[in-house]
Formats: C-alpha cells, sequence, structure tokens
C-alpha cells in the first residue's frame, strides 16, 4: 500500500505589501488554494511561468514560510509553522534543493563544513562521525573525498549542484523540494544530475516535489504533475493524463510553447519558410 | 560574399597557469539573411568567438585568425575607434542576460535612443519617434510610456526586447545572438524567438543563434555548428544535422534531450565519448566530469 507522505489540502499564500506614503497597501494572492498530494517514492512536478506562485509553494512545503490558510500534512501528521513553530524533527523530514547553485553556496565555505552544517545544527552527532558521513555523501553524489576541503568557486555549476543535493540529503530526508535544480545547467550536465536525482530517489526511497518551467524534463522525471497559472493549480493529473490530453487553455499554451526538435516539426518549419 | 567569414581562428587568455585555449582553429562563414546556430555547451568557447567579431574581449585574450571579415572589411586590420563604427551599428549582439546587460541607472528609452545619437547623429525629435517605433516593432504596449521606465520595473521578457530594440536600431547586417532565450520561461521563449526570426526575415538580416538548447536550434536555425572545447565537431544543415548526426558528439547531445529518453536513464556526454559499451547504463550516478 502507498504511504502518502505530503498533503495539502487548499493551501493559500498572501502577501501584504505595504503602502507608502502616497500608496494605500495592497494584498498579492500568490497562491490561491491549492491542494495535492504525493505518495512515498514518487515525483510530483510543479510547472508554470515566472510569477505563478510556484517557488512560494515550495517555500510553503520546505516550511520555510507558513501558509496563510489551508492545511498541510507531512507524514500524515499536521504541520502549521504560524502556530506552532519548527521543531528539529520537522527540519529534517523535509530539505529543499535551489535553482541557482551559483547562489545557493556560501563562498567562505568548504565543502565539508557545508555538508556537516545541516548535522551541526540539526542533530547531536560529534565532528568526526560528521566528517564521514560528509564523505560518504560526497561519494554518494558522485564527488571525491578530495573534494571535501575545496571551496564554491572551485566547482562547475552541475558539481555545485551536486553538492547542494548533498547537503539537502544530510538528514536523510523523506521529502525533497526541488525549485528548478537543472534550469541553470547545460543539457549534457543537466542529464548527468537528473540521472543522479533518479538514482537517489531509488535509493533512499525519496519523495520528489519538482518544480520546473521545462516539460521536456517535467515528463521525464515526473509520476503526477500540476500546473500552475496565476497561483491557482488549473490542471492536475498523472504525467499521461496531462500530456496526452492537457484540458486547460494555458497548459496547452504551454505545450505549444515547447521547442519541438524532432525531424518533423524541423521539416514543417523549413516548408512553411519556403512558402513565405 | 559571405556576410562574415572567419577563418582559423584561435582565442587564447594569459592564465597565472600560462596561456588558455578557448578557441581553437574555427571556421565559420555566414551568408546574408542566413540563420546560423553555434551549438556547445559553457566553456566550448562559443560565446568567446563572437566576442571575438565584437572586439569585446578582455585585453589578457589574444585573439589570431588567418582571415576575419566582416562584409569586406577586414576586421583585424581596424583601428578600434574604426571598429567601434561598425560594431552596434552594422553589426550588433544581444547577451544572454537580459536584466543584467541593460545600465540600471538610465530609463530604456535613453538606452536606445543613446545607440541612434552615436551611430545616425539623429536630433532629439527624431531620436524620440524612432525610439517609440523600435518599441512597437519588438511589441512593447505602450512605448512612450514605456520609453521612460528603468530596467528595474520591467520583466525578464519586456527587458530582452528593449536589447533587441537597442541591437536593431541601425538596421544591422549582422545580428548575433548569444543564448537570447536561457534566462526566460518556455511561453516568452517562444515569444522572443519568433520575435527575431520575424525580424531577420523581415530586414534580411544574418542571424548567429548562439545556444546550448537543441530545441532553440531546431525552431530557427538553418545551419548548425557543433563546438565543443574550443574546436568544431560538426558543421551541417539544420535538416541533416537532426536525421544524421555525424559527430559522436552531435549524437550525444541529441540524446541528452530529455524527451529522447530511453528507458529510466539519460545518456550523458561522458557516457558517449568517453566510455566503449552503452553497458555503463544503469550503473552507479555518472562522475562529475562537467565540463
Amino acid at each position: 500500500m502507498s504511504v502518502t507522505v505530503l498533503e495539502g489540502k487548499n493551501i493559500v499564500r498572501d502577501y501584504h505589501v505595504g503602502g507608502g506614503l502616497f500608496r494605500p497597501s495592497r494584498t498579492v494572492h500568490a497562491v490561491k488554494g491549492v491542494s495535492f498530494s504525493v505518495d512515498k517514492g514518487k515525483t510530483l512536478a510543479i510547472v508554470g511561468e515566472s510569477g505563478c506562485g510556484k517557488s512560494t509553494l515550495a517555500r510553503i512545503i520546505t516550511l520555510i514560510d507558513p501558509a496563510t490558510a489551508g492545511e498541510l500534512f507531512i507524514d500524515g501528521n499536521k504541520v502549521d509553522i504560524a502556530r506552532d513553530g519548527l521543531t528539529k524533527e520537522m527540519r529534517r523530514k523535509v530539505q529543499i534543493v535551489f535553482q541557482n547553485p551559483y547562489g545557493s553556496l556560501n563562498p567562505r565555505q568548504k565543502i565539508g563544513d557545508v555538508l556537516g552544517e545541516p548535522l551541526l545544527i540539526n542533530t547531536d552527532t560529534p565532528a568526526d562521525e560528521r566528517r564521514d558521513l560528509a564523505m560518504k555523501m560526497l561519494k554518494k553524489v558522485g564527488l571525491g573525498p578530495e573534494h571535501y576541503n575545496r571551496y564554491p568557486h572551485m566547482f562547475s555549476g552541475g558539481q555545485r549542484q551536486r553538492i547542494a543535493i548533498a547537503r539537502a540529503l544530510m538528514l536523510n530526508p523523506s521529502l525533497l523540494v526541488l525549485d528548478e535544480p537543472v534550469s541553470a545547467l547545460d543539457l549534457s550536465v543537466q542529464a548527468q544530475v537528473l540521472n543522479l536525482l533518479a538514482d537517489l530517489q531509488d535509493e533512499f526511497e525519496l519523495t520528489y516535489v519538482f518544480i520546473s518551467h521545462d516539460l521536456s524534463v517535467v515528463r521525464y522525471i515526473a509520476d503526477e504533475v500540476m500546473v500552475m497559472y496565476y497561483g491557482e493549480a488549473v490542471e492536475y493529473g498523472s504525467r499521461d493524463e496531462v500530456f496526452a490530453d492537457p484540458k486547460h487553455s494555458y497548459t496547452k499554451t504551454l505545450f505549444a510553447a515547447t521547442p519541438r526538435a524532432d525531424v518533423a516539426s524541423i521539416k514543417a518549419r523549413l516548408a512553411k519558410k519556403k512558402a513565405a | 560574399m559571405p556576410l562574415l567569414e572567419i577563418k582559423n581562428l584561435t582565442v587564447s587568455f594569459d592564465t597565472a597557469a600560462g596561456p588558455f585555449m578557448a578557441v581553437q582553429g574555427i571556421d565559420l562563414s555566414i551568408e546574408p539573411r542566413e540563420v546560423l546556430a553555434i551549438v556547445g555547451e559553457s566553456g566550448s568557447g562559443k560565446s568567446v568567438a563572437m566576442l571575438a567579431v565584437m572586439g569585446l574581449l578582455p585585453n589578457t585574450a589574444t585573439v589570431k585568425a588567418d582571415r576575419m571579415a566582416f562584409d569586406g572589411i577586414d576586421l583585424l586590420e581596424l583601428s578600434p575607434s574604426e571598429r567601434r563604427k561598425i560594431v552596434g551599428k552594422d553589426i550588433s549582439m544581444i547577451f544572454q542576460e537580459p536584466i543584467a546587460s541593460l545600465n540600471p541607472c538610465f530609463t530604456a528609452g535613453f538606452q536606445i535612443e543613446e545607440v541612434l545619437r552615436f551611430h545616425l547623429g539623429m536630433d532629439r525629435a527624431q531620436r524620440r519617434a524612432r525610439a517609440i517605433e523600435l518599441m512597437k516593432l519588438v511589441g512593447i504596449a505602450d512605448p512612450e510610456e514605456r520609453l521612460n521606465s528603468f530596467p528595474h520595473q520591467m520583466s525578464g521578457g519586456q527587458c530582452q526586447r528593449v536589447m533587441i530594440a537597442i541591437a536593431i536600431a541601425c538596421n544591422p547586417k549582422l545580428l548575433i545572438a548569444d543564448e537570447p532565450t536561457t534566462a526566460l520561461d518556455v511561453t516568452i521563449q517562444k515569444q522572443i524567438l519568433d520575435l527575431l526570426v520575424g525580424l531577420q526575415a523581415k530586414y534580411g538580416m544574418g542571424l548567429i543563434m548562439i545556444t546550448h538548447n537543441m530545441g532553440v536550434v531546431a525552431e530557427t536555425a538553418d545551419r548548425v555548428i557543433v563546438q565543443y572545447k574550443g574546436r568544431k565537431m560538426e558543421e551541417a544543415d539544420v535538416l541533416s544535422l537532426f536525421e544524421q548526426p555525424k559527430s559522436n558528439y552531435t549524437r550525444a547531445l541529441l540524446s541528452a534531450l530529455p524527451e529522447n529518453a530511453v528507458g529510466d536513464r539519460l545518456p550523458t556526454i561522458s557516457d558517449m565519448l568517453f566510455e566503449p559499451a552503452p553497458s555503463a547504463a544503469g550503473s552507479g550516478p555518472a562522475t562529475g566530469a562537467a565540463p
């Protein structure tokens, strides 16, 4: 039987933008009542353009920001960080990987310290054990022990994203939120990182919430897809359903906008060009 | 006569560890009214080669070529001041990060008019009229209003449109677009690509598209050059490149597209280039041989 790791019911998030002397304050409805659930070991992809609220939702799921209204369940327990605060236990369960691997690593921290930090903050693990765990994790993500004492600037974008993934996995989370983890990477490096994520998912039975605007990546990695548009989930279903039969007009626009690299569409384009 | 002709271009950078060869003997030519795509990963020297044409490299770079001619003019012989008269007027370039490449201290209107003043010597009223015309051409709503906007007040897509307006202000013969859509959403990417190709056809410009996205290549290019580590791997027209890629590297690039995935794993470049058999699939995570 499948176990639901993450469930959200009618999640709402409003931001209040303070007014100035001549400007009234106003409210931005970033997420307007979104519901979803993800089973253990599965991947939910959230797709949408910038400003549609997908990163806001990621922050709510990762327990960084509280939701304004709605209920969030992680491993079956209701979580409300606005009321109860965040326990270390909760923090261990959910981790996030950010979009830009150049901005999410402290340039003055060695990789070993980057990886040891989550353990230092959230657990009582002694220093030598932290070191061993960090070494092991480096190997898991395809780096080596020789990278332990290096600084982030000595790594390429793909390697940095591996480090960010390693950092997120240090606490053995059950849920990993990936906020556009490959959109800053080249095609070939993107393929390596996607393979790594698939391997890690199998190995640790991880549940992923994968945020992206690249439909070809989503098609490759997702089990379920949610399309967001202006804070609302306009389409939600299994990958095959959504890709085979998109219902909402925005989803169709999104499909039409994705560049196609097959021979037939190139032929069609060249023929059209010749005719023009 | 080709619009731009480059023979045996090498660019090296002086570093503490000795010279680093970013571009190693690239030949390239583009005809008028042609769309040429240059594809490669980061570090393949695709941007550096074009920056060398524009003369925008820092002075640590050494540019050598047997021939580098634009429209019959030898670019290697020109003095910097003569070159500045061509660059921005007859050859212009659009960069990857639209928000970072506009000057945050000046309005969009000022930055468009600057080009018109410098290259065409228009007076204030002419510049204003032309700037509004350009804004309309690149599809910005209420151009009169937007002329007074600063880059931070506009979205990424709008900033990229302003960049395109600046680039086409003097009706260039050659437009170089360096990853023009990498920082943008798919829907905006589609709009910008349609705009660029539309303008290219309307004004008969040559267009060089630098990108790492095979989808963008498929949607825009007539001819494609594939570059890897500063060398040209393959040159072909777009259809035969996708139908029958000749070099291993191109084949690897194409199969790394997520939509071409066969089974559970994506083949990576290192799998294809450095490992003999496809039996590598299914073994542990690929090693960190990132470029």
